[in-house]
């Protein structure tokens, strides 16, 4: 590949390097003084807590991160000991077992939280996680009421008003704890970043409508939309998208992508499910189904259809982006949106996987399965387990469910009776004189 | 609704009832038959004035605001676990709570056929995203989400929260086709502050004498105002409290104990015989809370609006889906239970109910500090089986009875 490929692998590596970096900073911040804030990632407004100095910590990623490396089954045991149900969400339970754990976890130590800042865009559930922290570490919470984004298409005054009059108030909390003042150009620096590296992942979606896709906006976005999600607002992360943009732009030059020969192009409803990440991504590989838009992407921020941090509207566009987060948005927003993503993204296919520890986000993907299929006509697979905890995937089970339903597809398709919309030819790919 | 009677013409049930037993039974009949018997009658009584019905999923909605326009609020508890989850199965997955799943099948099954509308508050992840499966299977109907805010010590918090409650009565103003006056809604308040008042000396009686006071007949009676205005409610309250008095019943040994966790979806009400009979006082429970929302009555003079959002943002009991602010969950519920004399606490979760089964560890814990002995179990809308539970209680009971 290095022959012929000069940026093969840079999105994933340079992603690894930033967040090994990050990871030990966090280590470091007791030794260093740096006072830590811990929040969520959807909606998080890191920009504002940076301006304060503060190092951002978050639980998700930290849950996530033991999902992946297969040490959450044990950690949400060890929750569930000390008497949290099995009915409750996989990566809450992840993070108690981990703080029950002295808080080490495959990407280091994590530090105690000066600060929770509990910026609740879409899910319930952050709140009750916080309460528990606060409870554990003794620490504030300040709780950040992002209110759930309504039927209709523009932005509700009143709830922007409210965030940004909270914001505010936030402002004043940081700076009483770090002792810092608030500083308005270093916000509006942040924000400056914060748009560009937006503009840049926003290219890399769009790439997807190109067929072949030479990304995968579900399995390999959850790597590439790792650094806009926990270091937006910084320098290194507007670097990180302008290499990651590089790879793509190779990928397009040599029409390559994830999959060798994709054979069908699927939009992606619902978290992966980590502990199982890579097995579940051969399922679908082997079908030569590559996912050329997803929701999941898009649970810390939609910027694919305009929005934008923006430095001369800092504490608005702030407010508007919290506001703006897919499980923060109502149901008839989000059946909007994946209709948009079949259409735009000439898919042949939407995959639901509906996981029981999000309820944000499972909760009316069965009727939106059932909307899909009836009224739209669009061919729907749903499958079910969990994020989290690895009880609850069952891969024979899923295999068969993923099988017949692309074997299902292939013999419509060959049988000329496939959904032809979804099956026209996409955007041309780019010239050969792009390569040049 | 002033005006109209929700039992039609023939005048009401609570009048007539002679005995405590009587009226306890009617309000059962009113209150758990899914096919809403006195809604259908308010319904067809206001049929000239335009009167609407709206279905309130909990655990609190403003209903002044209904009451103040020619509106019934009905207080939806799911199906009370009369009918068989079949339609709304395709549409919300089973490891979703009980009463989000039977109450869209209230709805899809034209249980609700007298109901002209829905409101959500955003109580939790499943109430939230019901609101938009509610809109998309019911497009034609009112169906209204509203906000209630988390940041309860935010300045900002009362301004917006009162938008929202204003926002509301705009909208149920073009359902009804009459516009809500500050005189109607504080009409409203004040025979809401009346109902609160009502159900609290109820609890306070039940308190004082349990066994004068069975928590499944109280409930019962509480429940009846679920599907009743509350002036009629009001008066069947008044009843109550003069029947309830009047029926002696014998004193007996039993454990005073405060229940938890049944502030959404409602237990079975055999489960309360169950724990009655297993020894237990229920002395103090958060069941069909959105009706005793507020401790304090809400201010019945000025702006009406900016009294029930400073009512809701500082006023409340606490659940676990309302925000304490500088208040403490586990204070509040230790210091009720020393008020109160409880000797023992149980948490009943509904299956799959997120909020209360992160707060129960958290309450636990603050409990065992103090020693107070702690049951906990799950229960099911539509369990039938009591046994394992009525072991569990007995055994509670015992263990306070012989080694507290």
């Amino acid at each position: 590949m290095v022959g012929n490929y000069q940026f093969q692998g840079v999105g994933r590596d340079f992603q690894k390097n930033l967040l090994g970096a990050w990871y030990k900073r966090l280590e470091d911040a007791p030794k260093t003084g740096t006072p830590v804030a811990y929040l969520f990632i959807s909606g998080n407004i890191g920009e504002l807590l940076r301006c304060f100095g503060f190092e951002l910590a978050y639980p998700e990623v930290n849950a996530l991160q033991c999902g992946i490396k297969k040490i959450a089954g044990d950690l949400i045991l060890k929750a569930e000991d000390l008497g949290y149900s099995s009915d409750v969400c996989g990566y809450v339970k992840n993070d108690i077992g981990l703080a029950a754990s002295g808080n080490r976890g495959p990407f280091g130590t994590m530090p105690k939280p000066d600060l929770l800042v509990c910026n609740y865009s879409g899910c319930n559930t952050y709140i009750k996680w916080f309460e528990a922290l606060a409870e554990l570490y003794g620490a504030r919470v300040f709780l950040l009421d992002v209110p759930y984004r309504r039927t209709g298409e523009t932005l509700r005054r009143e709830d922007l008003d409210y965030v940004i009059k909270q914001l505010e108030q936030l402002a004043a909390v940081c700076a009483e704890i770090s002792g810092v003042k608030f500083d308005p150009d270093r916000l509006r620096e942040q924000l400056e970043y914060s748009r560009a590296a937006e503009d840049l992942w926003v290219k890399i979606l769009h790439s997807a409508k190109h067929r072949p896709s030479p990304f995968d906006a579900f399995f390999e976005a959850v790597f590439f939309m790792a650094p806009i999600y926990v270091l937006r607002g910084t320098k290194e992360c507007v670097d990180y998208y302008e290499a990651a943009w590089k790879e793509i732009e190779e990928r397009l030059a040599h029409h390559i992508g994830p999959v060798s020969d994709e054979r069908f192009r699927v939009v992606m409803e619902g978290p992966p499910p980590w502990p199982n990440f890579r097995n579940f991504w051969e399922l679908f590989k082997r079908w030569g189904v590559c996912c050329v838009a997803s929701t999941y992407s898009k649970v810390g921020g939609i910027w694919d259809f305009g929005m934008r941090h923006d430095p001369t509207r800092p504490m608005e566009s702030l407010a508007e982006y919290a506001v703006n987060c897919y499980t923060n948005w109502d149901w008839s927003l989000r059946r909007s949106m994946l209709k948009r993503y079949a259409e735009e993204y000439h898919a042949d296919a939407l995959v639901i996987h509906s996981v029981k520890s999000c309820r944000a986000f499972s909760v009316g993907q069965a009727d939106v399965r059932e909307h899909f299929s009836k009224a739209e006509s669009l061919p729907t697979l749903f499958v079910e387990s969990d994020l989290a905890d690895p009880r609850y995937f069952s891969e024979a089970q899923i295999r068969n469910r993923i099988d017949a339903f692309f074997e299902a597809l292939e013999h419509r398709r060959v049988a000329g009776a496939a959904r032809p919309a979804p099956l026209r030819a996409g955007p041309a790919s780019p010239t050969k004189s792009r390569q040049a | 609704m002033r005006g109209q009677s929700a039992v039609g013409m023939n005048g009401n049930f609570w009048d007539s009832c002679q005995s405590w037993d009587e009226l306890v039974g009617r309000c059962r009949e009113a209150a758990f038959d899914v096919a809403f018997p006195t809604v259908r009658a308010w319904k067809s009584a206001a049929a000239d004035t335009g009167g609407r019905v709206v279905g309130c999923f909990p655990v609190y909605t403003p209903q002044e605001i209904f009451a103040a326009a020619n509106c019934l609020p009905v207080n939806l508890f799911g199906g009370r676990g009369q009918i068989e989850i079949d339609h709304a199965d395709s549409r919300i997955q089973s490891f979703v709570c009980s009463i989000a799943r039977s109450t869209l099948e209230l709805g899809l099954t034209k249980h609700l056929d007298a109901f002209d509308g829905f409101i959500v508050p955003s109580i939790c992840d499943v109430a939230r995203n019901l609101s938009g499966v509610w809109r998309h299977n019911f497009e034609h109907s009112f169906t209204f989400y509203l906000h209630l805010p988390q940041n309860v010590e935010s300045e900002a918090a009362a301004e917006y929260f009162r938008g929202e409650l204003e926002r509301l009565r705009t909208e149920v103003a073009q359902l009804t086709g009459a516009p809500i006056t500050d005189t109607a809604l504080r009409e409203a308040i004040r025979t809401y502050n009346r109902n609160r008042a009502l159900l609290d000396e109820l609890g306070a009686r039940r308190a004082a004498r349990p066994e004068q006071w069975p928590s499944s007949q109280i409930y019962s009676l509480a429940a009846a105002g679920n599907v009743l205005p509350r002036e009629e409610h009001n008066a069947l309250l008044e009843r109550a409290l003069a029947l309830g008095d009047a029926q002696q019943r014998p004193k007996r040994d039993a454990v005073r104990v405060a229940l938890r966790g049944a502030f959404c979806e409602q237990p079975p009400l055999e489960l309360l015989d169950v724990l009655e009979d297993a020894g237990c006082a229920v002395v103090d429970d958060d069941l069909q809370i959105g009706a005793r929302f507020f401790q304090q009555p809400v201010a019945e003079e000025g702006d009406p609006l900016a009294a029930l959002a400073e009512s809701y943002l500082h006023r409340t009991v606490l659940t676990p889906v309302n925000n304490p602010g500088k208040r403490s969950r586990n204070e509040d519920l230790l210091r009720r239970c020393r008020e109160k004399s409880v000797q023992g606490l149980i948490f009943a979760s509904p299956k799959f109910c997120e909020p209360a089964l992160y707060d129960s560890v958290l309450l636990r814990r603050a409990a065992e500090h103090v020693n107070l002995p702690v049951l906990e179990f799950e229960y099911e809308e539509k369990m039938s089986v009591f046994e394992s539970v009525r072991m569990q209680a007995e055994t509670f009971v015992e263990s306070i009875l012989f080694f507290s």
